[in-house]
């Protein structure tokens, strides 16, 4: 039996929803990292996907476009492929598995290892996109400490991490500054892909469909992952490289391999391991036949 | 008063869809790479002397929740006013301060930027957005553009800013996070700067230091 099939709701795209979503975005654009709230109808979606990133990419999407989506690191999840496929029928877009070669990127949890270009928009699935949340539940003082610049809890909670075990304990979510004014909650990619968000080629917005807000990073800026002069923010690192590929410098997934517990480290990225992979081979091959 | 009805009125988008997504991502890539014109290509024949670009960004933007003020060129043409509403549904507002788009027909003719809704430091989002109709204007002079969407420094003429702008942008800036937020369109292309952007004249200052 196969899972259940998603459904997805053509009125998804009217042209009113797209209206209020693009006007957002140009705001969000112009303020970056101020979340944008926006006004809409609830749409459903598949869980786990939430509807911030698909309405984002349907409010972007032209047939001019090549769609690419990643879950986790992988295109090739039941979410990724039903994505795509919807925005090949309803957008007439192209889609692909390949970073270098889309110029939409919707995620959720990763950004590609492939380095971003200008011609590229990232879009990014956000379950919770006030990164003062946790500190404090009320929607009406998290907008006045942003209003205020008032970051001070923040930084009061992660130097509480560092007075406990020594170093900042989160990995994923870590909040960023963007061009030295909002603090921003990144969505749930690890802190290993943070310094990719910076002076990025690519446009990056984020949608939080549940709690209508829509924020964006535009090229060329300033993101800052928060730290302290004495104990500067880390990125995550791996000590190994990809079973796989090779690779050095990526985000690698434990993966079980057998039911005795056994486990091997591999690219999350799977486009970055198959095409590394493949040049590996053909460069092997080369070489032999030389 | 004349009454424009809808008959009379010129058509909107050719393929409404496709048009308002093709203009809506070049404003989206024009005020994300500031000073970088973006290529738009409607095929579409607003009442004058409502510019092609200008129309095209009012359709794919506006609707019953953005009320729009006219410059008195654009508000003396009945014509135009009713093309607008009949298509978009967007109200016309005589103060400017209550618009959430201002329009333009010319350079000399944009309102002030103080003029306009600025959005407070906990709504920043709640401010205006002026569109001026750059077509054809010459070049103001030389000018620096630094700021997000802008890798290092960007060189730009200026061409379709209203005179003595500068002052006008420098103290809009400074109040970020509020702020106005302009495009300019021109025949195929329209242009963005975003409050971000900081402008500054490209004086002989190197040369004096
Ligand atoms: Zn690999």
């Amino acid at each position: 039996m196969s899972g259940p099939r998603i459904v997805y709701n053509e009125g998804y795209l009217d042209e009113q929803t797209k209206r209020v979503v693009r006007r957002a975005l140009l705001k969000g654009v112009a303020i970056p990292g101020f979340q944008v709230p926006f006004a809409s109808r609830e749409v459903p979606m598949p869980r786990g996907w939430g509807t911030g990133g698909v309405q984002l990419t349907a409010s972007v999407i032209g047939p001019a476009d090549t769609l690419k989506v990643i879950d986790q690191g992988a295109d090739d999840t039941t979410n990724a492929v039903s994505i795509r496929a919807f925005f090949e029928k309803v957008a007439g877009a192209d889609s692909t598995t390949r970073t270098d070669h889309a110029t939409i990127i919707q995620t959720r949890h990763r950004i590609p290892e492939t380095p971003l270009t200008e011609n590229q928009i990232v879009v990014y699935q956000v379950p919770i996109p006030e990164p003062l949340r946790f500190l404090e539940p009320r929607e009406t003082e998290t907008r006045r400490l942003h209003a205020l610049e008032e970051y001070g809890l923040m930084y009061v909670k992660l130097y509480e991490d560092i007075a406990k075990y020594g170093h900042i304990a989160k990995t994923y979510d870590y909040p960023v500054l963007v061009n030295g004014r909002y603090v921003m909650a990144p969505s749930p990619i690890p802190s290993f892909d943070n310094p990719k968000m910076h002076q990025s080629p690519a446009l990056q917005l984020f949608g939080a469909g549940r709690e209508k807000r829509i924020y964006a990073i535009p090229p060329y800026t300033d993101v800052e992952s928060l730290g302290f002069e004495d104990f500067p923010f880390e990125p995550q690192s791996f000590d190994q490289s990809c079973e796989i590929c090779e690779s050095t410098e990526v985000y690698l997934d434990e993966v079980l391999i057998d039911d005795q517990g056994g486990v091997m480290f591999v690219c999350s990225d799977t486009d970055h391991c198959e095409r590394t992979l493949t040049t590996r081979d053909h460069d092997h091959i080369t070489e032999v036949n030389a | 008063m004349s009454i424009v009805i809808p008959q009379n009125l010129t058509p909107g988008f050719a393929n409404p869809v496709r048009d308002a997504q093709q203009v809506f991502r070049a404003v989206l890539e024009a005020l994300a790479r500031p000073t970088t014109p973006q290529h738009v290509n409607v095929d579409m024949l607003p009442p004058a002397p409502l510019g092609v670009t200008v129309g095209a960004v009012i359709l794919a933007l506006c609707d019953e929740q953005t009320p729009i003020w006219l410059d008195p060129a654009l508000r003396g043409a009945p014509e135009v006013s009713a093309w607008i509403a009949f298509h978009t549904g967007a109200r016309i507002v005589e103060q400017v301060d209550d618009a959430a788009f201002a329009i333009a027909s010319s350079p000399s003719t944009a309102p002030r930027l103080a003029d306009l809704a600025r959005g407070t430091d906990e709504e920043p989002h709640r401010s205006a957005t002026l569109v001026i109709d750059a077509c054809c204007a010459p070049g103001i002079g030389s000018l620096k553009a630094t700021g997000p969407g802008i890798p290092g420094v960007a060189h730009w003429d200026g061409a379709g800013l209203p005179n003595e702008f500068l002052t006008q942008w420098q103290e809009n800036h400074s109040i970020f996070p509020r702020g106005i937020d302009l495009i300019l369109t021109a025949e195929t292309a329209v242009l963005g700067l975003p409050r971000t952007t900081a402008l500054n004249a490209h004086t002989d200052e190197k040369r004096n230091t």
